[in-house]
């Protein structure tokens, strides 16, 4: 629970002005999600025995490559509940940060994952990754509203604020969410909390997963206090949340078996339900299997589960669109997908097209580039220091 | 550049009639909203396809010529003021519903549908948009883009960017970059996010998928009038903290009550120091739920009155006079200039107190009605242009209410962006460093800077010149930088 601030910022400075540089790492929960990722979120492991997957050139080879560990620069700085806004270090562990607004009755609307039960507030914004509730509260991005940060050239600037609505500049606070720590290293973020609803209930109803995309369909055209939808392996879970009256109401409209236990949607929020099994661990399964555990493949390595080999994709679509064949979880009422399958990834990415959507390795950083990604990475960092190793940063393409 | 060679270009580039050059023919494009910043532009280019937008680009991208995308023209910073010499490309012939796709609850439509046609257009099927701009009648989705625009009803169901999925955008360097679709949080950066309140600065948004809501099946409008703003400002703070959003919720001080009474009759109480307007939607067990806690809170917090609009035309009756607000304002004053800050929440009062008592300083008169919810402030100041130096005297005081926002830990504009107008205030909000990347940034979409030149993102040396820079230890940046 410290400020590092300063600290960090002479290091990014330092580095740049020494030609060295860093990989960003949080509280490393997010180490060993496949190769894409292990480069910036290693745990602990410096980045030399990593061997990752996808390098861009020479001069990014690992033994250039140093981790800045951020996991200290921790601490909330201010959270007013009346204001629903909470500013904190990127270090501050997401359960320090659940604990302190579940006293308020308040909650991050995003319900970002936490891996091995761990994560910090940094990495969950600098991932991007929304949890079950997405499509009713909203995500990462839509949660930023504001970003204290140290760019690639070791200086430290302050977009946005902790105003609900600001369009003063680009919104340069909003591009963190997702970016993965390549345009600049977080210091702190403030952020647009919700309060809890006030009761919450699991509906579960046996169904084909046919069916429970007709009715995540339905459903998304009618007002009710549904917060999350997940179906998989021919059940269909409902999560409703709001007053007792209205929840009720609803669950009786819906059918079904009513819960109070919400442990499905945490899990979910976890990647720890099976079909996550060896990369929802932080990676064990494949740090345990071996040969075969991890392989490299297309587009920044395919991780791929110990036990059959299938590979677990991400898969963001119209929500409308049909499912694809196989072992498939389907939530964000149809727009998010995880498929687990052995399909070799052309025409993984071939299904994605005609869900007018996008597949990558469920635990990837994304591809970041694009001509005009790599320009704004350029406008950014333009040395390469911070996390060079998620893109081969050639603007001219 | 030959000027002649250029038009025959655009002209041949363009259907009939969709280049306009004549003075006359002009004049509309002058300004946009804010009608006192002015200028006549070379020519307006009035493309009707993609295609034709692309062209309009090429040519200005290889020719050297700036130009100025243009949506309805009814935003309030001047960010569709044309710059000399240059082209105003306006997108109102780019027009067409493209598509309605009810199973994914989306829209695709091209950057010139007026906002509130998106929702008349859907609402057959139980659905609308969500964003609800006050010039929403008249104002065009792409400019809505442009500003993040926000609304009314943002407290509950988010700005611009929250409810657009996709864009698809041309650069002036010739790239169309498709961008979300419709679902969520397609991987990449976040681009949608950035070009989002990017004021036409770094591309021209030639179609815009926009998320569709369900309409709420109930609404009930509360009004809460307060003998003290201090109470009625009290009575947001509890509500948001102990988490109950409302769809909107605006406040309205003394002056602008009784100036939108004499207007509009809708009954608010005139003698009220401040009132509350409150709407609540769900369903119906969930409005019910919380339009009994609503009216428990406003009691406590010390309202004299409530009232309760639970049908239509009721519930029409009080929305009617905060919509008047504003001709209501221009019956009582020659001329009003709006601002538009946002603080945080709990600054309310302190902040409205220090806008008191600047309007007694510089002895203009401001009226507040804001989105209270979010902490959107517009103060209304009120001059009269023909009286000489009242509207420097306005801008003058503008500008320190800005600063007062800033102060507080707000920003110099909620909602209506920075544009030509606050250009100056930027400078009182970022520093250079921030400033820098700002330009960086544009440079990646725009090395020439060619879009909307001069808007939005103020020169490190206009910051110097306004002496608004921020200096840090007392070392001015950039010390070999000249000043004048």
């Amino acid at each position: 629970m410290r400020d590092e601030a300063v600290r960090l910022v002479e290091t990014v400075r330092r580095a740049g002005a020494e030609g060295r540089r860093l990989v960003i790492v949080g509280s490393g929960s997010k180490a060993g999600k496949g190769q894409g990722v292990r480069g910036s979120f290693a745990s602990g492991q410096p980045m030399a025995s990593a061997q990752p997957a996808v390098l861009a050139s020479g001069s990014d080879a690992p033994d250039a490559l140093e981790t800045m560990p951020v996991g200290d620069h921790a601490g909330i700085i201010d959270h007013r509940p009346e204001e629903l806004v909470l500013t904190a270090r990127c270090g501050t562990a997401l359960k320090d940060v659940d604990a302190l607004l579940a006293q308020h009755r308040q909650h991050l609307p995003f319900e970002p994952p936490m891996l091995d039960g761990g994560g910090t507030l940094g990495g969950a914004v600098a991932t991007g990754w929304s949890g079950p509730g997405r499509p009713w509260r909203g995500s990462v991005r839509d949660a930023v509203l504001g970003v204290e940060m140290v760019n690639g050239l070791g200086q430290r600037l302050k977009f946005g604020g902790q105003v609900m609505k600001n369009v003063a500049g680009y919104d340069l606070s909003r591009l963190q969410a997702g970016a993965w720590g390549s345009l600049g290293a977080l210091l702190s973020v403030s952020l647009r909390l919700s309060p809890m609803p006030y009761v919450e209930r699991n509906c579960r109803l046996p169904c084909s997963a046919d069916q429970a995309l007709a009715w995540m369909r339905t459903w998304a055209r009618g007002f009710s206090p549904i917060s999350a939808t997940c179906y998989q392996d021919g059940l269909l879970d409902v999560r409703l949340s709001g007053p007792e009256a209205a929840v009720q109401a609803a669950a009786a409209r819906i059918g079904g078996e009513l819960s109070s236990d919400l442990g499905h949607w945490s899990a979910l929020r976890d990647w720890a339900l099976p079909i996550f099994h060896g990369v929802g661990d932080g990676g064990a399964a494949q740090r345990r299997g071996g040969k075969g555990a991890a392989e490299k493949g297309v587009g920044g390595g395919v991780a791929r589960e110990a036990e059959d080999g299938a590979a677990l994709w991400r898969i963001h679509c119209a929500p409308a669109a049909p499912l694809p064949p196989g072992r498939c979880l389907v939530e964000w009422a149809g727009a998010r997908r995880w498929w687990r399958t052995n399909a070799p990834p052309e025409a993984v990415h071939a299904y994605a097209k005609t869900a007018a959507g996008v597949a990558v390795l469920a635990h990837c950083a994304p591809d970041f580039n694009a001509p005009i990604m790599a320009r704004l990475k350029q406008a950014f960092d333009p040395n390469r220091v911070l996390n060079p190793h998620l893109s081969h940063g050639n603007p001219v393409q | 550049m030959n000027e002649t060679a250029v038009l025959e270009r655009l002209r041949t580039a363009l259907p009939t009639g969709a280049l306009i050059t004549q003075p006359a023919a002009m004049r509309p494009y002058e300004a946009d909203g804010l009608t006192a910043l002015r200028e006549m532009p070379w020519a307006v280019a009035l493309p009707g396809t993609e295609d034709e937008v692309r062209a309009a680009l090429r040519i200005c991208r290889t020719e050297g010529v700036p130009l100025v995308p243009r949506g309805a023209g009814t935003g309030l910073s001047g960010g569709a003021r044309p710059v000399r010499g240059g082209l105003v490309l306006g997108l109102s012939k780019l027009n067409r519903i493209l598509e309605v796709d009810v199973h994914n609850c989306v829209a695709r439509v091209q950057p010139g549908v007026r906002n509130l046609a998106i929702s008349e257009a859907v609402a057959e099927h139980g659905l609308y948009y969500a964003p609800d701009p006050s010039s929403q009648l008249a104002c065009s989705i792409g400019g809505n883009v442009a500003e993040n625009s926000g609304g009314v009803h943002c407290l509950k169901y988010g700005l611009t960017v929250h409810n657009v999925l996709g864009l698809k955008v041309e650069t002036i360097e010739g790239r169309t970059l498709e961008l979300g679709g419709k679902g969520f949080d397609y991987p990449g950066y976040d681009l949608l996010a950035l070009l989002c309140g990017s004021e036409g600065m770094l591309g021209v948004v030639t179609e815009v998928t926009v998320r569709l809501l369900p309409q709420p099946p109930e609404k009930v409008v509360l009004l809460a009038a307060f003998r003290s703003l201090e109470a009625a400002a009290g009575a947001v703070a509890r509500m948001i903290g102990e988490g109950v959003i409302p769809a909107g919720l605006e406040m309205m001080d003394a002056l602008a009550v009784q100036a939108t009474e004499d207007f509009a009759q809708a009954g608010y109480p005139r003698d009220a120091a401040a009132i509350l307007l409150c709407e609540l939607d769900g369903d119906a067990d969930e409005v019910r739920t919380l339009q009994a806690y609503a009216r428990r809170l406003f009691e406590e917090a010390g309202a004299y009155q409530i009232q309760q609009a639970d049908d239509a035309e009721e519930r029409e009756r009080l929305w009617r006079g905060r919509k008047a607000a504003f001709p209501a304002m221009g019956r009582i004053a020659a001329d009003y200039y709006c601002m538009d800050g946002t603080i945080p929440r709990t600054a309310l009062v302190e902040v409205l107190n220090g806008v008191s008592a600047l309007s007694k300083r510089f002895g203009l008169a401001v009226a507040n009605v804001f989105h209270a919810g979010d902490g959107n402030l517009h103060p209304l100041i009120l001059y009269d242009a023909s009286q000489a130096g009242q509207l420097e005297s306005a801008e003058a005081l503008g500008g320190e209410i800005l600063k007062l926002c800033v102060k507080a830990g707000g920003t110099v504009t909620g909602e209506h962006g920075v544009g030509a107008e606050k250009l100056n205030q930027m400078c009182v909000q970022f520093g250079p460093d921030e400033l820098a990347q700002f330009e960086r940034v544009k440079e990646a979409f725009d090395p020439k800077r060619l879009l909307n030149p001069g808007k939005a993102i103020p020169t490190l040396s206009r910051c110097a010149e306004v002496g608004g820079m921020h200096v840090h230890g007392g070392e001015l940046p950039f010390p070999k930088m000249e000043r004048f």
